[in-house]
């Protein structure tokens, strides 16, 4: 039942939101819906610890521990961004579309919760088509000339790949029905079935999979609508795009890559191997030339996702307990990046690296949070991030992928060096123009201290639920 | 009516959806991209018609009626009610490729689709997979590059659609057992992309005047001075 809770809360919230007396309430009742879902995913996820699965309807909504992960980043992302938008928002926009925006926003939730939940690789895909859809109405929320062009190139791009993943679940389909001869297909049977399955259609079916929701999910070269939708759309937007709607997709995936590796002959982790490391050098070398701060915190996005892949590519037991880490330590880290990014452009209204200076002095607290994201972001120790990307860098060393890690290595620290760099030119030095003195809303000052305690907390103790979470997340990835 | 005449008939559908996709390359006003699609998706009913009776199967029978419903009907109607009629006319002039190019790499990668799945095919034994299956995924990927060669957005957004029928005629060979349920998600999904599309389309005209994805192009890296 709680799996349908999840399910049913945010889809009852977008219809509030659009229930007229409420409009004007749209962002108290968004943020009431978006707390108590995440309450329900934290009983969830402590009853996937305890039993290991957790079933709404067997063969349909069904979770176990990747999908508790996932689920538990979406819905605390989704949670903390409305906050944000509360003050945000209204700061940015007149009151009368907000509620447009909210309905949407619950809707968009609903989407990217439904993923996770869904037993059956079919339905996921319907899931996932919606997260576009509703994904690229945010991103074209603030109507402007280059919020439309965002918008445009994220539907574009992202719904391309659509009918190439439905081609590869067609294709998966094919193979299932061959071997079993018509069981239902769920994503627990596939795994148990995909030694019998035909090695070729296999592969044949996750390239498209992978070629199809790597565009989604930001992999280069089909990475070009992230830095543009994740700079134009409204921030707290931003905050849920880039910190989880690019993971949802990756967690399809991931999921499929569970499948394959469950079976003896077919071989895939090459190529995540080498799409991986194509992402990362590609977002590393225009991390160093990038001009706009939010389009900074996109190619670390970019970046980031190559990493996790290249870490499943490496189909080891430790790098999937790496890889999975650094979902978590990705997705709280990089939301946190866009809340502090989001609070800079409400102080000083300019999205150029070049016109920042001397933010320490403007403001003391955007500064220093600034300096605190973009350390954890950029992997400084003794951030999360440095953990997990290093307990990658050594699964990888253990695995004999020594060419590999260091590929990997040097780029992921030409990606600390060019973010840094840039970050130091904002903090630093005199500001050239008198700022006026801003009043932060409560509420953007709130999400960012709130944000930031779990980024400082796991860089120095990983609680021990979430340890056991994050190994029951592993073992679906399927390494040995 | 005799298998063999409705693998015939199919074959035939095959035939000329790949045709279709290939016309879809070659014309260049926008009108004459709709009309192709629009034939294109009556084919791919027929094929799903035909394929229905041949096996039987009220799914497939549905997915053929939803088909139409959606991209016979809907869909080239929702383009004409929400887009001025002076789209209709328009030509592209500038592409990124020119057609006869572009021709010639349709051609290379409907071989390449054929040479990709012939493992496949022949581990099948079916002679509706043998032609669907090359001929899907060779739609798929004319219209992935049809979609990168094109520089108005209502030819990309049609693209895509053509990409999803290529994707649709192979998937009525090869999974034609696909739950009722799968089916109706993906003609409502379908439905929805166009609304929105469409939606998008139309504020792109209102705001910048033009619907030439080529001058989106204010949002990109510039190169260091």
């Amino acid at each position: 039942m709680t799996l349908i809770a999840i399910l049913a809360i945010p889809l009852l919230g977008a219809l509030l939101c659009w229930f007229r007396p409420l409009r004007k309430h749209a962002s108290s009742v968004t943020m009431l819906c978006s707390w108590a879902v995440f309450a329900v995913v934290l009983d969830v996820a402590a009853r996937v610890i305890a039993h290991g699965k957790v079933v709404g309807i067997p063969g349909w909504f069904e979770a176990d521990g990747l999908s508790a992960l996932v689920l538990l980043l979406v819905s605390f992302v989704c949670a903390l961004a409305c906050v944000f938008a509360r003050g945000y928002m209204r700061h940015e926009h007149d009151d009368g579309r907000l509620w447009w925006f909210y309905a949407n926003y619950n809707l968009f939730a609903f989407a990217m919760l439904a993923v996770p939940c869904l037993a059956g690789p079919n339905l996921t895909w319907v899931a996932v088509e919606l997260v576009t859809l509703f994904g690229a109405l945010l991103v074209g929320f603030d109507n402007t000339a280059s919020s439309l062009e965002a918008a445009w190139k994220f539907a574009v791009l992202t719904i391309m790949g659509a009918p190439i993943a439905l081609f590869g679940f067609f294709a998966l389909f094919w193979a299932y029905h061959s071997a079993t001869g018509g069981a239902r297909e769920t994503w627990d049977g596939l795994r148990l079935m995909a030694g019998s399955m035909d090695p070729a259609v296999l592969r044949f079916s996750f390239l498209l999979v992978f070629v199809g929701f790597g565009a989604k999910s930001g992999l280069a070269p089909m990475h070009t609508w992230l830095p543009d939708a994740h700079s134009q759309a409204p921030t707290p937007v931003c905050a849920v795009l880039s910190g989880v709607k690019t993971t949802v997709p990756l967690y399809v995936i991931l999921r499929f890559l569970g499948v394959v590796l469950a079976s003896p002959t077919a071989r895939v982790g090459n190529w995540m191997i080498v799409l991986g490391l194509v992402s990362v050098g590609i977002a590393a070398f225009l991390l160093v030339q990038v001009r706009d701060y939010k389009r900074m915190f996109a190619f670390s996005t970019v970046e980031h996702m190559g990493i996790i892949l290249t870490a499943a590519g490496m189909a080891s037991q430790a790098a999937d307990f790496g890889a999975v880490s650094q979902i978590l330590n990705h997705a709280i880290t990089k939301s946190l990046c866009f809340y502090v990014a989001g609070v800079i452009l409400l102080i000083l209204s300019t999205r150029e690296i070049g016109s920042v200076r001397g933010l320490l002095r403007i403001s003391p607290f955007a500064g220093s949070a600034l300096l605190f994201c973009s350390l954890a972001i950029a992997g400084a120790p003794p951030f999360p991030i440095f953990l997990s990307e290093l307990s990658i860098l050594s699964a990888g060393v253990e695995g004999g992928h020594k060419v590999v890690v260091a590929i990997l290595a040097t780029l992921i620290v030409i990606a600390f060096v060019a973010i840094l760099s840039h970050v130091n030119r904002m903090l630093l030095g005199k500001p050239e123009t008198p700022v006026l003195a801003y009043a932060l809303p409560a509420s953007c000052r709130f999400t960012v201290w709130a944000a930031a305690v779990p980024v400082l907390v796991l860089g120095v103790y990983i609680p021990a639920p979430v340890h056991s979470l994050l190994q029951l997340a592993a073992h679906q990835l399927g390494g040995r | 009516m005799p298998s063999s005449i409705s693998d015939a008939l199919n074959t035939l559908c095959g035939g000329l959806i790949l045709i279709s996709a290939f016309a879809m390359v070659a014309v260049r006003q926008v009108q004459g991209v709709t009309r192709f699609f629009v034939a294109q998706s009556v084919l791919l009913a027929t094929s799903c018609f035909l394929l229905a009776y041949s096996q039987h199967s009220m799914d497939l029978f549905a997915l053929g009626l939803i088909t139409i419903g959606a991209k016979v009907v809907t869909i080239p109607w929702v383009l004409r009610r929400l887009l001025p009629s002076e789209f209709y006319e328009r030509r592209e002039i500038n592409q990124v490729i020119n057609i006869p190019t572009s021709l010639l790499l349709s051609l290379l990668l409907a071989i390449f689709a054929e040479f990709l799945v012939s493992p496949m095919v022949n581990a099948a034994h079916d002679p509706v997979i043998a032609l669907n299956l090359p001929i899907g995924l060779a739609c798929l990927l004319i219209g992935a590059h049809s979609l990168m060669a094109r520089r108005e957005a209502i030819p990309q957004l049609i693209g895509i659609l053509a990409m999803e029928n290529g994707t649709f005629f192979a998937g009525i060979a090869i999974a034609p057992q696909l739950p009722i349920i799968a089916e109706l998600a993906i003609a409502v999904d379908v439905a929805l992309i166009a609304v929105v599309v469409g939606l998008l389309t139309r504020n792109i005209q209102e705001t910048l005047g033009t619907t030439e994805a080529a001058s989106l192009d204010e949002l990109k890296e510039e190169v260091a001075e």
